[in-house]
Protein backbone atom coordinates (compact mmCIF):
# COMPACT_ATOMS: atom_id res chain seq x y z
CA UNK A 1 0.00 0.00 0.00
CA UNK A 2 1.74 3.33 -1.14
CA UNK A 3 -0.66 5.56 0.77
CA UNK A 4 0.85 4.00 3.76
CA UNK A 5 4.25 4.97 2.57
CA UNK A 6 4.16 7.77 5.13
CA UNK A 7 3.96 4.94 8.29
CA UNK A 8 7.29 3.91 9.75
CA UNK A 9 8.54 0.73 8.13
CA UNK A 10 9.14 -0.91 11.20
CA UNK A 11 8.95 -1.35 14.60
CA UNK A 12 12.05 0.71 15.65
CA UNK A 13 10.57 3.25 13.77
CA UNK A 14 7.25 3.59 15.52
CA UNK A 15 7.00 5.75 18.84
CA UNK A 16 6.41 4.15 22.28
CA UNK A 17 3.00 5.22 23.37
CA UNK A 18 0.97 4.40 26.25
CA UNK A 19 -1.79 1.65 25.74
CA UNK A 20 -4.54 3.56 27.68
CA UNK A 21 -3.64 6.80 26.03
CA UNK A 22 -4.52 5.22 22.92
CA UNK A 23 -7.22 2.91 23.94
CA UNK A 24 -8.95 6.07 25.01
CA UNK A 25 -8.57 7.74 21.84
CA UNK A 26 -9.79 4.74 19.96
CA UNK A 27 -12.68 4.61 22.20
CA UNK A 28 -13.24 8.04 21.67
CA UNK A 29 -13.56 8.00 18.04
CA UNK A 30 -16.39 4.93 18.05
CA UNK A 31 -19.78 6.64 17.40
CA UNK A 32 -21.92 3.81 15.90
CA UNK A 33 -21.76 0.83 17.95
CA UNK A 34 -18.68 -0.58 16.83
CA UNK A 35 -17.52 -4.06 18.45
CA UNK A 36 -14.56 -4.22 20.26
CA UNK A 37 -12.82 -7.46 21.45
CA UNK A 38 -10.41 -7.38 24.35
CA UNK A 39 -7.61 -9.94 24.48
CA UNK A 40 -6.77 -11.24 28.06
CA UNK A 41 -4.32 -9.31 30.39
CA UNK A 42 -3.39 -5.15 30.79
CA UNK A 43 -4.94 -5.37 26.85
CA UNK A 44 -8.70 -5.76 28.14
CA UNK A 45 -8.00 -4.25 31.35
CA UNK A 46 -6.95 -1.11 29.66
CA UNK A 47 -10.65 -1.08 27.09
CA UNK A 48 -12.11 -1.33 30.56
CA UNK A 49 -11.27 1.53 31.83
CA UNK A 50 -11.30 3.65 28.32
CA UNK A 51 -14.75 3.00 28.06
CA UNK A 52 -15.97 4.34 31.20
CA UNK A 53 -17.95 7.51 30.63
CA UNK A 54 -20.49 10.10 32.65
CA UNK A 55 -23.18 8.10 30.31
CA UNK A 56 -22.44 4.27 32.07
CA UNK A 57 -19.72 1.97 30.29
CA UNK A 58 -19.84 1.44 26.88
CA UNK A 59 -21.51 -1.63 26.03
CA UNK A 60 -20.37 -2.90 22.99
CA UNK A 61 -17.07 -4.76 24.45
CA UNK A 62 -16.21 -7.77 24.64
CA UNK A 63 -14.02 -9.05 27.28
CA UNK A 64 -11.84 -12.33 26.89
CA UNK A 65 -11.55 -14.24 30.76
CA UNK A 66 -8.71 -16.87 29.07
CA UNK A 67 -8.34 -18.23 25.82
CA UNK A 68 -5.64 -16.26 24.81
CA UNK A 69 -5.02 -15.52 21.51
CA UNK A 70 -8.50 -15.68 20.56
CA UNK A 71 -9.25 -12.05 20.27
CA UNK A 72 -8.64 -11.87 16.29
CA UNK A 73 -10.84 -15.18 15.89
CA UNK A 74 -13.60 -13.97 17.77
CA UNK A 75 -13.71 -10.71 16.28
CA UNK A 76 -13.50 -12.44 12.83
CA UNK A 77 -16.82 -14.34 14.23
CA UNK A 78 -18.60 -11.16 15.08
CA UNK A 79 -17.79 -9.52 12.11
CA UNK A 80 -19.11 -12.74 9.71
CA UNK A 81 -22.32 -12.49 11.48
CA UNK A 82 -23.05 -8.60 11.29
CA UNK A 83 -20.99 -8.07 7.95
CA UNK A 84 -22.44 -4.11 8.34
CA UNK A 85 -20.90 -3.16 11.87
CA UNK A 86 -17.23 -2.51 12.11
CA UNK A 87 -15.09 -4.46 14.49
CA UNK A 88 -11.93 -4.14 16.54
CA UNK A 89 -9.62 -6.82 18.03
CA UNK A 90 -7.69 -5.34 20.32
CA UNK A 91 -4.51 -8.43 21.49
CA UNK A 92 -1.40 -8.11 23.10
CA UNK A 93 2.27 -9.10 20.93
CA UNK A 94 2.23 -12.40 23.26
CA UNK A 95 -1.22 -12.86 22.83
CA UNK A 96 -0.71 -13.01 18.33
CA UNK A 97 2.63 -14.60 18.33
CA UNK A 98 -0.13 -17.42 19.79
CA UNK A 99 -2.55 -17.30 16.83
CA UNK A 100 -0.50 -16.11 13.86
CA UNK A 101 -2.87 -18.37 11.37
CA UNK A 102 -5.66 -16.20 12.25
CA UNK A 103 -4.01 -13.54 10.58
CA UNK A 104 -4.03 -15.63 7.42
CA UNK A 105 -7.36 -16.67 8.09
CA UNK A 106 -8.55 -13.08 8.32
CA UNK A 107 -6.80 -12.07 4.95
CA UNK A 108 -8.35 -15.30 3.35
CA UNK A 109 -12.14 -14.32 4.28
CA UNK A 110 -10.96 -10.57 2.93
CA UNK A 111 -13.08 -9.65 6.12
CA UNK A 112 -14.08 -5.63 5.47
CA UNK A 113 -15.23 -4.52 7.89
CA UNK A 114 -12.47 -5.89 10.63
CA UNK A 115 -9.48 -4.11 12.24
CA UNK A 116 -6.96 -5.29 14.20
CA UNK A 117 -4.71 -3.49 16.90
CA UNK A 118 -1.82 -4.77 18.39
CA UNK A 119 -0.28 -3.44 21.50
CA UNK A 120 3.22 -4.43 21.55
CA UNK A 121 5.46 -3.84 24.36
CA UNK A 122 7.39 -6.23 23.56
CA UNK A 123 6.81 -8.12 27.11
CA UNK A 124 4.25 -10.77 28.74
CA UNK A 125 3.69 -8.01 31.31
CA UNK A 126 1.35 -9.29 33.02
CA UNK A 127 3.34 -12.24 34.12
CA UNK A 128 6.08 -10.61 34.98
CA UNK A 129 7.85 -8.60 31.80
CA UNK A 130 9.44 -11.80 30.39
CA UNK A 131 10.52 -10.75 26.82
CA UNK A 132 8.41 -11.64 23.72
CA UNK A 133 10.40 -12.14 20.49
CA UNK A 134 8.46 -9.01 19.33
CA UNK A 135 11.74 -7.37 20.76
CA UNK A 136 14.25 -10.08 19.26
CA UNK A 137 13.68 -9.03 15.39
CA UNK A 138 10.00 -10.06 15.06
CA UNK A 139 7.62 -7.85 13.20
CA UNK A 140 4.04 -8.39 13.42
CA UNK A 141 3.23 -5.84 11.09
CA UNK A 142 5.44 -7.25 8.44
CA UNK A 143 3.89 -10.75 9.55
CA UNK A 144 0.57 -9.38 9.14
CA UNK A 145 1.24 -8.09 5.25
CA UNK A 146 2.62 -11.30 4.35
CA UNK A 147 -0.20 -13.36 5.57
CA UNK A 148 -2.34 -11.21 3.11
CA UNK A 149 -3.60 -8.26 5.11
CA UNK A 150 -2.21 -5.87 2.74
CA UNK A 151 -3.50 -2.87 5.04
CA UNK A 152 -1.11 -3.09 7.83
CA UNK A 153 0.99 -0.31 9.30
CA UNK A 154 2.99 0.41 12.76
CA UNK A 155 1.45 3.60 13.92
CA UNK A 156 4.15 6.33 13.94
CA UNK A 157 2.69 8.21 17.10
CA UNK A 158 -1.21 9.20 17.99
CA UNK A 159 -2.04 11.61 15.61
CA UNK A 160 -0.72 8.92 12.90
CA UNK A 161 -2.63 5.86 15.70
CA UNK A 162 -6.02 8.16 15.66
CA UNK A 163 -5.49 8.74 11.20
CA UNK A 164 -5.05 5.06 11.08
CA UNK A 165 -8.68 4.03 12.92
CA UNK A 166 -10.46 6.79 11.41
CA UNK A 167 -9.38 5.15 8.08
CA UNK A 168 -10.35 1.78 9.52
CA UNK A 169 -13.67 3.13 10.17
CA UNK A 170 -13.98 4.27 6.55
CA UNK A 171 -12.69 1.87 4.20
CA UNK A 172 -12.70 -1.17 3.88
CA UNK A 173 -9.98 -3.76 5.65
CA UNK A 174 -8.92 -5.82 7.05
CA UNK A 175 -7.01 -3.52 8.48
CA UNK A 176 -3.98 -4.37 11.26
CA UNK A 177 -2.14 -1.58 13.49
CA UNK A 178 0.75 -1.91 15.26
CA UNK A 179 1.46 -0.06 17.87
CA UNK A 180 4.47 -0.10 20.39
CA UNK A 181 3.51 0.81 24.03
CA UNK A 182 5.27 1.12 27.15
CA UNK A 183 5.13 -1.32 30.04
CA UNK A 184 2.69 1.33 32.73
CA UNK A 185 0.51 -0.41 34.96
CA UNK A 186 -3.30 -0.66 33.46
CA UNK A 187 -5.58 1.72 34.91
CA UNK A 188 -8.25 -0.49 35.98
CA UNK A 189 -8.81 -3.96 35.86
CA UNK A 190 -11.93 -6.04 34.34
CA UNK A 191 -15.03 -6.91 36.36
CA UNK A 192 -14.57 -10.90 36.15
CA UNK A 193 -18.36 -12.08 35.44
CA UNK A 194 -18.55 -13.82 32.26
CA UNK A 195 -21.88 -14.18 32.18
CA UNK A 196 -22.77 -10.55 32.38
CA UNK A 197 -19.75 -9.73 30.10
CA UNK A 198 -21.77 -11.60 27.25
CA UNK A 199 -25.15 -10.44 27.74
CA UNK A 200 -23.96 -7.18 27.47
CA UNK A 201 -21.99 -7.83 24.59
CA UNK A 202 -25.04 -9.29 22.77
CA UNK A 203 -27.34 -6.60 24.30
CA UNK A 204 -24.79 -4.08 22.93
CA UNK A 205 -24.58 -5.63 19.32
CA UNK A 206 -28.91 -5.83 19.19
CA UNK A 207 -28.43 -10.26 19.27
CA UNK A 208 -30.73 -9.49 22.51
CA UNK A 209 -33.59 -7.34 23.38
CA UNK B 1 -34.94 -37.76 0.91
CA UNK B 2 -31.46 -38.19 2.36
CA UNK B 3 -30.06 -41.39 2.09
CA UNK B 4 -26.23 -40.80 3.41
CA UNK B 5 -25.21 -39.76 7.38
CA UNK B 6 -23.91 -36.47 5.87
CA UNK B 7 -26.82 -35.90 3.89
CA UNK B 8 -28.74 -36.42 6.78
CA UNK B 9 -26.72 -33.89 9.50
CA UNK B 10 -26.14 -31.50 6.22
CA UNK B 11 -30.46 -31.05 5.99
CA UNK B 12 -30.33 -30.92 9.96
CA UNK B 13 -28.09 -27.95 10.84
CA UNK B 14 -29.89 -26.53 8.02
CA UNK B 15 -33.07 -26.72 9.30
CA UNK B 16 -31.76 -25.47 12.63
CA UNK B 17 -30.38 -22.43 10.77
CA UNK B 18 -26.75 -23.29 11.39
CA UNK B 19 -25.20 -21.81 8.63
CA UNK B 20 -21.58 -21.32 9.27
CA UNK B 21 -19.09 -24.03 8.91
CA UNK B 22 -15.69 -23.76 10.31
CA UNK B 23 -13.16 -26.88 10.22
CA UNK B 24 -10.06 -28.28 10.30
CA UNK B 25 -10.45 -30.97 7.19
CA UNK B 26 -10.49 -34.99 7.66
CA UNK B 27 -10.76 -37.42 5.11
CA UNK B 28 -13.84 -39.23 6.69
CA UNK B 29 -15.28 -35.40 6.69
CA UNK B 30 -14.69 -35.03 3.08
CA UNK B 31 -18.16 -35.83 2.05
CA UNK B 32 -19.75 -33.91 4.77
CA UNK B 33 -17.55 -30.79 3.60
CA UNK B 34 -18.43 -31.60 0.28
CA UNK B 35 -22.06 -31.38 0.68
CA UNK B 36 -21.95 -28.52 2.81
CA UNK B 37 -19.55 -26.35 0.47
CA UNK B 38 -22.16 -27.38 -2.43
CA UNK B 39 -25.08 -25.47 -0.71
CA UNK B 40 -25.19 -21.81 -1.36
CA UNK B 41 -26.82 -21.66 2.26
CA UNK B 42 -23.40 -22.29 4.07
CA UNK B 43 -20.72 -20.11 5.34
CA UNK B 44 -17.82 -22.81 4.96
CA UNK B 45 -14.20 -22.68 5.29
CA UNK B 46 -10.92 -24.18 6.61
CA UNK B 47 -9.29 -22.39 9.56
CA UNK B 48 -5.75 -22.94 10.54
CA UNK B 49 -6.25 -24.80 14.07
CA UNK B 50 -9.12 -25.86 15.58
CA UNK B 51 -8.92 -23.14 18.50
CA UNK B 52 -8.87 -20.36 15.90
CA UNK B 53 -12.22 -22.26 14.56
CA UNK B 54 -13.94 -22.41 18.25
CA UNK B 55 -13.30 -18.99 18.57
CA UNK B 56 -14.65 -17.60 15.11
CA UNK B 57 -17.92 -19.34 16.02
CA UNK B 58 -18.18 -18.07 19.73
CA UNK B 59 -17.99 -14.38 17.75
CA UNK B 60 -20.48 -15.31 15.19
CA UNK B 61 -22.64 -16.96 18.24
CA UNK B 62 -22.38 -13.60 20.12
CA UNK B 63 -23.04 -11.90 16.95
CA UNK B 64 -26.59 -13.81 16.04
CA UNK B 65 -25.11 -16.16 13.82
CA UNK B 66 -24.93 -20.63 14.58
CA UNK B 67 -22.27 -22.39 13.46
CA UNK B 68 -21.14 -25.83 13.64
CA UNK B 69 -17.07 -26.85 13.91
CA UNK B 70 -15.89 -29.69 12.19
CA UNK B 71 -12.55 -31.56 12.94
CA UNK B 72 -11.09 -35.34 13.67
CA UNK B 73 -9.54 -36.90 17.23
CA UNK B 74 -6.36 -35.42 17.15
CA UNK B 75 -8.21 -31.90 16.37
CA UNK B 76 -9.96 -32.10 19.78
CA UNK B 77 -7.28 -32.59 21.72
CA UNK B 78 -6.16 -28.78 21.10
CA UNK B 79 -9.64 -27.26 22.55
CA UNK B 80 -9.68 -28.03 26.28
CA UNK B 81 -8.25 -25.01 27.15
CA UNK B 82 -10.73 -22.72 25.02
CA UNK B 83 -13.55 -24.63 26.03
CA UNK B 84 -13.26 -24.46 29.62
CA UNK B 85 -12.46 -20.62 29.41
CA UNK B 86 -14.62 -19.39 26.56
CA UNK B 87 -17.37 -21.78 25.33
CA UNK B 88 -18.64 -22.81 29.16
CA UNK B 89 -18.10 -20.02 31.42
CA UNK B 90 -19.79 -18.03 29.14
CA UNK B 91 -22.17 -20.18 28.22
CA UNK B 92 -22.05 -20.08 24.39
CA UNK B 93 -23.29 -23.14 22.72
CA UNK B 94 -19.99 -24.11 21.02
CA UNK B 95 -21.70 -27.22 18.22
CA UNK B 96 -18.48 -29.62 17.54
CA UNK B 97 -18.41 -33.05 15.21
CA UNK B 98 -15.69 -34.81 15.51
CA UNK B 99 -14.79 -37.50 13.37
CA UNK B 100 -13.39 -40.54 15.45
CA UNK B 101 -10.09 -41.70 14.90
CA UNK B 102 -7.95 -44.18 17.03
CA UNK B 103 -10.50 -47.32 16.98
CA UNK B 104 -11.98 -50.00 15.14
CA UNK B 105 -9.10 -50.46 12.79
CA UNK B 106 -6.66 -47.86 13.48
CA UNK B 107 -3.04 -47.96 12.05
CA UNK B 108 -1.57 -44.87 13.21
CA UNK B 109 -0.21 -45.43 16.93
CA UNK B 110 -0.50 -41.23 17.63
CA UNK B 111 -3.98 -41.22 16.78
CA UNK B 112 -4.78 -44.34 19.08
CA UNK B 113 -3.48 -42.55 21.61
CA UNK B 114 -4.84 -39.11 21.15
CA UNK B 115 -8.00 -40.87 20.51
CA UNK B 116 -8.42 -41.93 24.42
CA UNK B 117 -8.15 -38.30 26.01
CA UNK B 118 -11.81 -37.74 23.89
CA UNK B 119 -14.26 -38.75 26.31
CA UNK B 120 -12.67 -38.09 29.55
CA UNK B 121 -12.21 -34.63 28.97
CA UNK B 122 -15.94 -34.20 27.58
CA UNK B 123 -17.01 -35.58 30.39
CA UNK B 124 -14.34 -33.57 32.87
CA UNK B 125 -16.16 -30.73 31.41
CA UNK B 126 -19.56 -31.99 31.20
CA UNK B 127 -20.04 -31.73 27.63
CA UNK B 128 -23.18 -33.53 26.29
CA UNK B 129 -21.54 -35.37 24.07
CA UNK B 130 -23.41 -38.32 21.80
CA UNK B 131 -21.76 -40.63 19.90
CA UNK B 132 -23.05 -41.45 16.27
CA UNK B 133 -23.14 -45.52 15.29
CA UNK B 134 -25.98 -46.17 13.63
CA UNK B 135 -28.05 -44.11 10.36
CA UNK B 136 -31.33 -44.43 11.51
CA UNK B 137 -30.71 -42.71 14.57
CA UNK B 138 -28.51 -40.10 12.76
CA UNK B 139 -31.35 -37.47 12.45
CA UNK B 140 -33.31 -37.84 15.76
CA UNK B 141 -29.52 -37.48 17.81
CA UNK B 142 -28.60 -34.38 15.89
CA UNK B 143 -31.85 -32.80 16.02
CA UNK B 144 -32.56 -32.93 19.68
CA UNK B 145 -29.04 -32.16 20.58
CA UNK B 146 -28.89 -28.74 18.61
CA UNK B 147 -32.65 -28.49 20.19
CA UNK B 148 -30.83 -28.55 23.80
CA UNK B 149 -27.61 -26.87 22.78
CA UNK B 150 -29.69 -23.58 21.89
CA UNK B 151 -32.36 -23.88 25.10
CA UNK B 152 -29.33 -24.76 27.77
CA UNK B 153 -27.25 -22.41 25.99
CA UNK B 154 -24.56 -25.20 26.37
CA UNK B 155 -21.75 -26.84 24.04
CA UNK B 156 -22.53 -29.95 22.58
CA UNK B 157 -20.09 -32.74 20.61
CA UNK B 158 -20.94 -35.30 18.19
CA UNK B 159 -18.63 -38.10 17.72
CA UNK B 160 -18.78 -39.96 14.23
CA UNK B 161 -18.19 -43.00 14.89
CA UNK B 162 -16.71 -45.48 12.25
CA UNK B 163 -19.81 -47.81 12.21
CA UNK B 164 -21.25 -44.93 11.36
CA UNK B 165 -18.97 -43.40 8.55
CA UNK B 166 -16.55 -46.52 7.51
CA UNK B 167 -13.70 -44.85 9.48
CA UNK B 168 -10.54 -44.55 7.44
CA UNK B 169 -8.80 -47.85 6.66
CA UNK B 170 -5.80 -48.92 6.71
CA UNK B 171 -4.14 -48.88 2.92
CA UNK B 172 -0.68 -48.73 1.99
Amino acid sequence: MTELANHPANRDQAKVMNRYDITKRMVGLLHNDEAVIGGIGYTNFDLWAASESPGGRRQQNFYMLGSMGLAVPIALGVAIAQPRRKVFALEGDGSVLMQLGSLSTVAARGAKNLCIVIMDNGAYQITGGQPTVTGQGTDIVGIARASGIAQSAWAADEDAFAELIGRALKEDGPWLIGCRIDNQKPVDTTERDPARIRDNFMRGLGVRA
Amino acid sequence: MAETWYEIVRDVLKRHNVSLVTYVPDNVLRPLIAAIEADPFFTAFACTREEEALGINAGAHMGGLRSILLMQTSGFATLPNVIASLSVPFSIPTLMMVSERGTLGEFNIGQQLVARTMRPVLDALNIETHTMTRLDEAEFIVDRALVQAFATMAPCCFILSPLLTGGKVFSK
